[in-house]
């Protein structure tokens, strides 16, 4: 693959190249400018959204202010952070799992981790529904877990979808790296756990924390499957504003959405950071 | 999947050791491939159990439910099993939607790849520096709230928003698309468009452009070069980036929620009616199967075809 | 094996994991008549309340939490339906609810909800004697009536003028759309007794009809409206109106009154001439709601003379507690709106449980929405 000098050949000349150009930065705006108008928009001391009436930090303080919001804000932190940490723990296990051993039944479980990411998630959300409301009852005798009225519903279902993800981003990684290390370490006379601690995770940890971050950020995101397994008082932020949404434009939903939309961005330019940092380490190596 | 070399010995891998010591202790060779072989299934036995408890069982549910009876008053009820959900999917009003869905599912296709592959192009042929930069442009609403952008376009629609000032203010009529399907049909291309420009450049990228050389060295036009070579081993990307588009937006629920206005919905709008509304649990059940089984046969088509992970 | 193989043999053997999974679970029987006993005043941990949105003043919930010493938790649903599809698999935890009277027999009929416990709610005797002894539920003796009031349409006269024809034809007549330009300004309500039965309405039928030829006429009707209308919606038709993203709204009567205080044109809210709707919710509390004392507790709150005109003076819908009267605010009493008169009553019909036939309207509904 010829990259550099060879690739301004593909450049087309001419009125082609401006179309080109102009065209990228059309796309690029289609982007950007509604989360900048939702941005501006957030800040209009109006309770109509379209006619500019002054500047004014109210709605984010009202955003502060709503009991709801904080609450459901809360909501949507404690799922994500067990949700995660369930999830990464799992996927990474099943991650070396499929990358590294053979065993029977490698390949069903591997097509079986398929699916939560290419299922759609109004269907995800209709099976997660269906099973707690039909197991409920099993699953309460479990001390400590109430599903009736508490975060497990959610967490068990973002775990569900998330352990998948993880894998992906983990196994990528795996597949790129050089297992001669681990042999060297084996033939040191490594046991497979120290050999694990000392070389495959330093190692695999930028797609673990990419996994980890991945799984963050869906879940965080996630609104179907949320609202069709949420229980009472259990209303992350997503499906809460997703509720607000449905009611119509208001301000308000306004300086939620900038919020919302900030936090992932967040984590998008994090995550991109990290992976670039510890990719770029390896590469000095 | 690539094979990699497993953690010690690998009894699939001939290496040097190995051939060293295979003919003096096969049984011991055995017997660690018995041990690895176990070890790593011991590995993979929670996330495995996990899966089969929460990802498996509840789709066992949701089929076996398409099977179940609705009584008068709208319950479930898994006894005298039958086949009157999936009768129903022959109804006319079924058949309306799934058709709907698929229009707008090929339409929204289609414009992404229209809007994503002249900008997947241009980025390719940047330096590297910028491209990172641009890519990076298009990753962060890639991985943004998908609801938040699609609400963002709402607020824009909406009878004082931007966009149909903007309409009334050039004259194009009253410029109120919002409820609307187009207005759906935007909110889809807005929130999967990253999902086309992605594929499509690391298809792009990977191009070897020393044939596109060649071909204009042999006085091929630059429109000739791209339809010869460009874009045929685009290809790949291509289908990528339409399977990431196309299977969403099939069953989209989100998106006509916020800018439909709640009639003339997608497949997925009408699974949610048929649970929550319609208190119709098999037709609904019956409904996410069949969507779930299109998923499987267009992902088992992608990879037939040669595309490898996503 | 191949590809294809392996799948099918996932899809045969997720089937009958389910179905085998599925006749093993679903255990949960409640023995009729054991509930737990409560008595006045006694509160049994914090209230999960699932109400329609707006409804329920804040202030009333904070009063109620400091004087029980309780906290409650408000989650809102758009429509009695979606209400019952959510509670029906049992085991949600919510205590107390506030369905309409249809969908009080469908409630009752289906062991959801329990028997009002009169010791634990004396302020029953409270309630107005015309609503003592409903039809849908005799002698109260699962639930005590909420709110009453009607649905109509709501207008936007600025843009219409005030010479409107008092119809459900604003709603779905072709003709009438196109000479106020209603085209794509319309909203209906996301429910399939209501929007259904506006239709059997404008036909002449009775909105409880359960003749499939009068259903599918109606069916049609609204069929032919789509085209016409913005949106299908429970929750903010008034918003949409005193928005001006609709002209006209079909909607609950107290919901268009206080958003048309918001407003800065002319409106106005009516039942049309062909009849319509007169509704009355209850509180009901769940079969195996976790705190029923408290639901019982927080009924008998709401069931209080002052508290009860509280509401009324909030949502602007009418009270149907006789003992309240004294308490609202004397505008309210007069409008013609909120307390329709003996010769508006006359053209209302109340919902009723069509039996067998009741998922014919959800059914119908589904279809006409396209």
């Amino acid at each position: 693959m010829s990259k550099g000098v060879a690739k301004s050949t593909a450049e087309p000349m001419g009125a082609s190249r401006w179309l080109l150009r102009g065209h990228s930065a059309a796309v690029f705006a289609f982007f950007y400018a509604p989360i900048v108008v939702l941005c501006v928009f957030s800040f209009n001391d109006s309770n109509a959204v379209g006619n500019w009436n002054g500047f004014t930090l109210g709605w984010y303080r009202e955003f502060l202010d709503n009991d709801n919001i904080q609450k459901s804000i809360w909501v949507s932190v404690k799922v994500c952070l067990f949700s995660t940490a369930i999830a990464v723990v799992l996927g990474t296990a099943g991650a070396l799992a499929l990358e590294r051993f053979r065993w029977w039944g490698q390949k069903a479980f591997d097509a079986v981790l398929y699916l939560p990411i290419i299922i759609p998630d109004v269907t995800m959300a209709v099976m997660m529904l269906v099973f707690f409301s039909e197991t409920a009852s099993w699953f309460n005798w479990i001390p400590g877990i109430n599903v009736q009225d508490g975060l497990e519903k959610l967490v068990f279902s973002h775990v569900a979808f998330n352990i998948s993800f993880v894998s992906v981003v983990v196994r990528a990684r795996l597949a790129n790296l050089d297992a001669s290390m681990e042999e060297a370490a084996s033939d040191l006379y490594a046991n497979r756990w120290q050999t694990f601690r000392r070389v495959t995770l330093p190692q695999i940890m930028p797609g673990v924390i990419g996994g980890a971050l991945i799984a963050v950020t869906i879940s965080l995101d996630d609104v179907v499957v949320s609202s069709f397994v949420s229980a009472v008082g259990g209303t992350p932020l997503s499906v809460y504003v997703f509720g607000m949404l449905r009611k119509g434009v208001s301000p308000l939903v306004n300086s939620v959405s900038v919020v919302m939309l900030a936090a992932s961005m967040a984590f998008v330019v994090a995550s991109l950071v990290i992976s670039r940092a510890t990719g770029s380490e390896r590469e000095e190596r | 999947m690539p094979v990699e070399a497993p953690l010690g010995d690998a009894p699939a891998r001939e290496s040097v050791s190995e051939g060293a010591t295979e003919v003096a202790t096969p049984g011991l060779e055995r017997q660690a491939e018995r041990a690895k072989a176990r070890q790593g299934f011991l590995l993979g036995l929670p996330a495995m159990l996990y899966l089969f408890i929460f990802f498996v069982v509840p789709l066992g549910f949701v089929v076996a439910y398409s099977f179940a009876t609705r009584t008068r008053s709208g319950r479930t009820e898994l006894r005298d099993f039958n086949l009157d959900a999936y009768a129903r999917l022959g109804d006319d009003i079924i058949m309306t939607v799934a058709w709907r869905s698929l229009w707008m599912a090929t339409v929204t296709t289609v414009i992404c790849l229209i809007l994503a592959y002249p900008l997947a192009y241009f980025i390719s042929t940047r330096t590297p520096a910028v491209r990172n930069m641009m890519l990076v442009g298009v990753m962060i609403p890639f991985w943004s709230n998908f609801l938040i952008r699609t609400y963002a376009w709402r607020v824009l629609l909406d009878s004082d928003g931007l966009v149909t000032q903007a309409f009334q203010a050039l004259g194009l009529g009253d410029g109120r698309i919002l409820f609307t399907s187009n207005a759906v049909i935007l909110g889809l291309v807005y929130g999967y468009l990253p999902f086309m420009v992605l594929p499509l450049y690391a298809a792009i990228e990977r191009i070897d452009w020393s044939l596109v050389e060649g071909a204009r060295d042999l006085y091929a036009s630059g429109w000739a070069a791209f339809r010869r070579v460009v874009w045929p081993l685009s290809r790949p990307g291509v289908v990528a980036g339409s399977m990431l588009v196309f299977v969403p937006s099939f069953g989209a629920y989100v998106t006509p929620a916020i800018l439909g206005g709640n009639k003339e919905g997608l497949l997925g709008s009408y699974i949610v009616l048929q649970f929550l509304s319609a208190r119709n649990g098999p037709v609904g059940s019956a409904v996410s199967v069949v969507v779930l089984a299109v998923m499987l046969i267009s992902t088992l088509i992608y990879f037939r075809a040669g595309g490898k992970t996503l | 094996m191949s590809a294809m193989g392996k799948w099918m043999r996932i899809v045969a053997i997720l089937g009958i994991l389910g179905i085998v999974a599925a006749g093993c679970g679903g255990d949960d029987e409640e023995a009729a008549g054991d509930f737990k006993q409560c008595e006045a005043g006694e509160t049994d941990g914090d209230l999960a309340f699932f109400n329609w949105s707006e409804y329920m003043d804040p202030d009333l919930i904070t009063a109620f939490q400091d004087e029980y010493g309780v906290s409650v938790t408000e989650d809102f649903y758009p429509s009695n339906e979606e209400m019952f599809a959510k509670i029906s698999p049992g085991g949600t935890g919510y205590d107390l609810i506030v369905p309409s009277d249809y969908m009080i027999s469908i409630l009752i009929e289906e062991e959801l909800i329990q028997p009002v416990q009169a010791e634990a709610v004396p302020n029953r005797s409270n309630i107005a004697e015309k609503f003592a002894d409903p039809p849908f539920d005799p002698g109260n003796a699962y639930t005590s009536p909420y709110q009453w009031g009607t649905t109509g349409i709501g207008v936007d006269l600025g843009v219409t003028g005030t010479d409107i024809p008092h119809t459900w034809g604003l709603l779905f007549d072709a003709d009438i759309a196109e000479q106020y330009g209603l085209d794509g300004r319309i909203s209906l309500l996301d429910d399939p007794r209501e929007t259904m039965g506006a239709a059997l309405k404008y036909l002449g039928y009775s909105l409880n009809s359960t003749s499939a030829d009068e259903v599918a006429e109606a069916e049609a009707v609204i069929a032919d409206a789509v085209s016409r209308v913005a949106a299908f919606d429970s929750d903010q038709y008034s918003e949409l109106v005193v928005a001006g993203e609709t002209i006209v709204g079909h909607g609950y009567s107290g919901n268009f009154l206080w958003d048309f205080e918001e407003g800065e044109s002319e409106y106005t809210y009516f039942v049309p001439d062909e009849g319509g709707t007169v509704w009355v919710d209850g509180m009901a509390v769940l079969a195996d709601a976790p705190h029923p004392c408290t639901a019982f507790a927080f009924t008998n709150f709401l069931l209080d003379a002052q508290n009860g005109a509280q509401l009324t003076n909030f949502n602007w819908y009418a009270s149907p507690n006789g003992a309240a009267e004294e308490f609202i605010d004397q505008e309210v009493l007069d409008n013609p709106i909120i307390y329709p008169t003996a010769a508006a009553m006359e053209r209302l019909e109340f919902i009723e449980d069509t039996g067998e036939f009741e998922i014919e309207y959800t059914d119908a509904l589904t279809r006409a929405r396209g």
